[in-house]
């Protein structure tokens, strides 16, 4: 309650909190928001050149190439991409922190094994990682998931590891240890609050990133099977008629902008709000 | 003031000089109303506590306050007959490092770790003078020299971290004066050094005063260091200049309260010399029980080694001796006081007898060796022994809530139900003079001192019979120092604790000790009844430590 009220007061978190609660509610209420149905090609969807429909009263922002309403695949779409954007992309912070704080806090031989397998993966073009797994398990959006969570943790774990190294050495864990706590306290209680501001930038930066992933995966055929629409695979549809047209590109680029930066103020906002060492200070 | 301006024209000249800290809630001042100035060849030492504005004094002075916070509101600098206050960034520039020049508190930070020394001296020179490469180079040597610097021409291609923080202060000292300035703003510059080091570069600056003719503002918070350096000195309490007068006057015939109360508050080494325990402050408390026959603390030949060998997947590092040999027994209501410079492995021993670095030797708290106990079987014996650490701040969790903190030895031990938690903490509070209602705030609400009085509730929530206290009181002010010594008294006396108390200010240990132990190099040179050591100390190094602890009377001046 404390942390709504806080948000209210700070007009970018609030605007944030407003277009991501926008966002959701439209991506669960879909079906019932949405004028058309998203698979369907209309025959007066197309002009009789058969061109897309610029946005007009019957179709709100357009039709797509193939005579779709361009407004109802966006809702669905949102579906989509928030699964991969807050679910692929939670799991990759979560196991990313997961492994980053054992082999900050261990090091020795689990700590060195934990990081040498985390750089290796680093070292593999993400992409290609992406294509060979999503090749090998049949394509699905909760495998797509799976698949962006697997090659996104590795920053997350990086960071999260030099952040702990740190922490380990600070003075409070050295007066934790000499109070008799264990392992399990210091870690949870002790250094993954210290974590947190590092989890919600990287989690919120992510939902960009990981959208777009999402997309170039669709893109070449081992994302999101068509025709079930994501925002991504929107746009990479399209991209080719960017010129005649440009709303295609345009309706699905802002949303995707827009989801992402309110998540990031709202984000912001957490962070500051939800840290104890800013009380007081205004 | 005029009384103590002389005929020529002072160097620096401060006037009315007011700061404003922008803060969310509008301006505060910070500084106000400051005036002083500062005579040709004369030292004015700024004496104060911190959050006195010594130092946003001297930042005003080099036009290097942080413009998002610190902001001068009125008032004027004048160096010689220049206005500093409205000179543009491009003029200042010139006047620091020529005509102004400061020293940093702490050298290792204050020089560039990745630039070998001889470029950064010559660096300034080049800047400020415009010489050539080769000239500069000549005049770097000279001033290496000048600040006595063994082999300095090796010193010319060395690193900072390849020297030890006496000599990185006397580099910061040679660059400073490398540009004859007329003023040399020096902020704490002993501070971080050790105490036989700290009288070295005293020595060395009166010196280079006589030698370069340069004037010298000296920030400091220890009176020891003003009685021997000043000329003048002025007291600053909450951003104003409450006391100005000549050395000898104000230690004498100090006007205000607040200078009789720091001067008071100043722990005066052989203050106790005569008596042989620490003084009493709870008379109503029952005499000390007798010494009990077992001690709770038996070391036996403690040997704590760094590095390791190098294995599979890790490089080794060449391993160090911290502590070599050390043994001793501390009695319940006891103090053994642990005195040594910095890398004298005081902490270290500390630490090791608490199980919290690896060592070898015989550890016996209460009876029980903890050599090789796991952390699991070192649990109960946490109960009997804590720790209270240097910097209070940094010892606490800064995103727990102080009742929280204390809490936790209590949640770790299974020792009380919720319930009773909160009652717990509330007394322990009390305990250290705190008020109950402190729980639910964090560490950076509070003051330093505070910040110590929870940690010492943290460490008593397990009614612990012996407390290794590793520099306590270093971080703290003069007059919080006090208190907070005291406090640690009190609870010796009322609950019998044992102190293991480790500490670089020998003022302080002679204070609070039974038994003194020095170490130097990893070894205890000399130990005894804190008469023996204080008063007829056997050791050279000893009474070499003793002797260079700076006497807060001017008369009684030991540098020439």
């Amino acid at each position: 309650m404390r942390v709504l009220k806080a948000m209210l007061r700070q007009p970018a978190a609030l605007f944030g909190l407003i277009v991501v609660f926008a966002v959701l509610a439209m991506a669960i209420a879909a079906p019932l928001i949405a004028p058309y149905d998203p698979d369907n090609q209309m025959f007066d969807g197309l002009t009789l050149e058969g061109a897309p429909m610029p946005p007009s009263s019957q179709f709100l922002l357009g039709t797509d190439t193939l005579g779709r309403d361009l407004f109802s695949r966006l809702l669905f779409g949102a579906r989509t991409s928030l699964v991969i954007g807050l679910v692929a992309n939670g799991i990759a912070v979560a196991v990313g922190l997961f492994v980053g704080i054992l082999s900050g806090y261990l090091r020795g031989i689990v700590g060195a094994l934990l990081m040498r397998f985390t750089d290796l993966m680093m070292a593999f073009p993400a992409l290609l990682l992406a294509i060979v797994l999503a090749a090998l398990l049949r394509p699905s959006l909760w495998i797509v998931a799976m698949v962006i969570a697997l090659v996104n943790w590795v920053q997350v774990a990086r960071i999260v590891y030099t952040e702990t190294r740190g922490l380990v050495e600070r003075d409070f864990i050295l007066a934790e240890r000499s109070l008799g706590a264990g392992h399990f306290r210091i870690l949870f209680v002790h250094i993954l609050p210290h974590l947190m501001p590092t989890a919600i930038v990287w989690g919120t930066l992510g939902i960009a990133t990981t959208v777009l992933l999402e997309a170039t995966l669709s893109f070449l055929g081992i994302g999101v099977q068509p025709p079930q629409p994501s925002w991504g695979n929107i746009i990479f549809e399209s991209q080719s008629y960017f010129q005649a047209a440009p709303w295609l590109v345009f309706f699905p680029g802002a949303i995707i902008l827009l989801t992402a930066l309110s998540f990031n103020l709202v984000g912001d906002a957490l962070r500051d709000i939800l840290d104890p060492t800013q009380r007081g200070r205004g | 003031m005029k009384l103590y301006t002389t005929a020529s024209t002072p160097v620096l000249s401060i006037r009315d000089l007011c700061v404003d800290a922008r803060t969310p809630e509008g301006r505060r001042r910070v500084l106000q109303d400051v005036s002083f100035d500062l005579n040709p060849g004369e030292t004015l030492c700024i004496a104060g506590e911190s959050g006195s504005g010594k130092s946003v004094t001297s930042l005003s002075i080099m036009q290097l306050l942080p413009k998002a916070s610190l902001q001068i509101a009125s008032g004027s600098i004048k160096l010689g007959d220049r206005e500093l206050t409205n000179l543009s960034n491009h003029a200042m520039r010139s006047v620091r490092g020529g005509d102004i020049a400061m020293v940093f508190q702490e050298p290792m930070t204050s020089l560039n770790p990745v630039i070998s020394i001889g470029t950064q001296l010559t660096e300034a020179i080049r800047e400020h003078q415009g010489t050539e490469a080769g000239k500069a180079e000549a005049i770097a040597l000279q001033m290496l020299d000048a600040v006595h610097i063994t082999e300095p021409i090796r010193r010319l291609t060395q690193y900072p971290h390849e020297l030890s923080g006496g000599m990185r202060q006397r580099v910061m000292i040679a660059m400073a004066l490398s540009c004859r300035p007329k003023v040399l703003l020096a902020d704490e510059p002993t501070t971080a050094l050790d105490v036989t080091v700290q009288a070295q570069i005293l020595k060395l600056m009166r010196e280079l005063k006589r030698e370069f003719g340069a004037s010298i503002i000296l920030i400091t918070h220890d009176m020891g260091v003003v009685a021997e350096m000043a000329d003048r000195v002025a007291i600053m309490q909450n951003g104003r200049i409450i006391e100005q007068g000549s050395t000898l006057a104000l230690f004498e015939r100090p006007k205000e309260l607040y200078t009789r109360q720091l001067l008071a508050a100043v722990p005066r080494l052989g203050a106790h010399a005569g008596t042989d325990g620490p003084p009493r402050v709870s008379p109503q408390a029952k005499p000390a029980d007798v010494p009990a026959p077992s001690p709770v603390l038996v070391v036996r030949d403690l040997n704590v080694t760094y590095g390791s060998p190098a294995r599979w997947l890790f490089k080794g590092n060449p391993s160090v001796s911290a502590v070599a040999d050390v043994s001793f027994e501390l009695r319940s209501g006891e103090t053994l006081g642990l005195v040594g410079e910095s890398g004298s492995g005081k902490s270290t021993t500390g630490k090791a007898v608490l199980g919290l670095i690896p060592f070898t030797g015989a550890v016996m708290i209460g009876g029980q060796n903890i050599a090789g106990l796991g952390a699991r079987q070192m649990q109960p014996i946490r109960r009997t022994a804590q720790m209270i650490f240097q910097d209070p701040y940094a010892s606490l969790d800064p995103r727990m809530a102080v009742g929280a903190a204390i809490a936790e030895p209590l949640i770790i031990h299974g020792l009380a139900d919720k319930g009773e938690r909160d009652d717990r903490v509330a007394e322990l509070l009390r305990r250290v003079g705190l008020l109950p209602d402190a729980a639910s705030r964090y560490p950076h609400e509070f003051s330093g001192g505070q910040r110590q009085r929870i940690c010492i509730a943290r460490a008593l929530a397990l009614e612990p019979k012996l407390i290794v206290a590793d520099e306590s009181v270093a971080a703290l002010d003069v007059s919080v120092r006090a208190r907070v010594l005291d406090l640690m008294l009190e609870l010796q006396e009322t609950m019998g604790l044992a102190y293991l108390f480790i500490s670089h200010d020998m003022a302080v240990i002679e204070r609070m000790s039974h038994n003194v132990a020095v170490m130097r190099s990893g070894r205890i040179l000399e130990m005894g009844t804190r008469r023996e050591v204080f008063e007829n100390p056997k050791d050279e190094y000893t009474r070499a430590l003793m002797a260079a602890v700076p006497i807060p009377d001017p008369r009684d001046r030991q540098l020439v």
